[in-house]
């Protein structure tokens, strides 16, 4: 009881800090999922290239400006193409991308399943 | 039945794999964004470099004009090797050279164009680089020929005597 009552305490202790780990921001968000196309294989969140930083008072301005997040995809991807999204759209360059994994899971299912049943009979 | 199907999925999902290791290998892994061509312009509004008077696309690009719009700033040293062939480009009387200074200093950027002669009809600054982004432009220098607004040929890197000859000959 005596350590439920002190785990309590800290609890409300630590909820009345003002910073949580956790506030994340919208613009963290979206700079996560942009590629940095001077540094490739970073994001434009992680980098401090010119461009970067650029691209992240851009976001700011435009979430200021009232756009959603899904504008400034688009925006972007008018500009530089589809490659400076982490996380690309279905379309017909990206399918296989996107069913591959379905894909094997399905043929991965099709043999358990075939071994399953051999072993049976 | 099991014995036969097995080393045959092995095959041919090692060939699979196999190939598409080897094309991969031929691809340069370094992207460059499509070279949009036939796009419009992006409409903007910027800092002139000199006046700092604000001033629309609108007002700098006329239609019936071929435009150079080039991103350059005092810092970047690939803006130097191309500042000669600008300087040639700034004789052809069918072609006007907008500059778009990518954050530089002013004082920086002045001592830059007087020490090098200014090749530039008009530029824009563009302290935080968002104009730039506007243009889909990731790097300095980078150049767009411009006609009726529309983007007819864009240079990544700097300006060198191949791209020269050939402005050149598409302002003809």
């Amino acid at each position: 009881m005596r350590f439920l009552k002190f785990f309590i305490l800290i609890l409300i202790i630590f909820n009345f800090n003002l910073v949580h780990a956790k506030t994340k921001s919208l613009d963290a968000k979206i700079t996560k999922n942009l590629r940095c196309l001077i540094c490739q294989g970073q994001s434009i969140h992680d980098s401090d290239s010119e461009f970067a930083i650029s691209l992240k008072t851009l976001v700011k301005k435009k979430l200021n400006e009232g756009s959603s997040e899904e504008e400034i995809y688009n925006y972007l991807k008018d500009k530089y193409g589809e490659w400076i999204l982490y996380d690309p759209g279905f379309s017909k360059n990206t399918y296989f991308l996107w069913l591959l994994p379905l894909l094997m899971f399905l043929i991965g299912g099709a043999i358990i399943l075939k071994l399953f049943i051999y072993k049976k009979n | 039945m099991r014995t036969k199907i097995f080393p045959i999925s092995l095959i041919i999902i090692v060939s699979v794999i196999f190939v598409i290791f080897y094309k991969g290998l031929q691809n340069s892994n370094v992207y460059k964004p499509q070279i949009g061509n036939q796009k419009n312009i992006p409409v903007f509004i910027a800092k002139a470099f000199e006046t700092e008077e604000i001033f629309k696309s609108e007002d700098i690009f006329e239609g019936d004009k071929f435009y150079l719009m080039n991103i350059w700033s005092s810092w970047c040293a690939p803006c130097r090797d191309e500042h000669k062939f600008l300087l040639n480009l700034s004789n052809q009387k069918k072609l006007k050279i907008i500059g778009l200074n990518y954050k530089d200093k002013k004082k920086n950027a002045t001592n830059f164009l007087n020490e090098l002669n200014n090749p530039y009809d008009f530029i824009f600054s563009d302290t935080d680089g968002t104009i730039a982004i506007e243009w889909g432009a990731y790097g300095v220098p980078e150049s767009f020929l411009l006609y009726k607004n529309k983007i007819v040929k864009k240079i990544i890197g700097p300006i060198d005597q191949n791209s020269l000859l050939e402005i050149k000959e598409l302002i003809q």
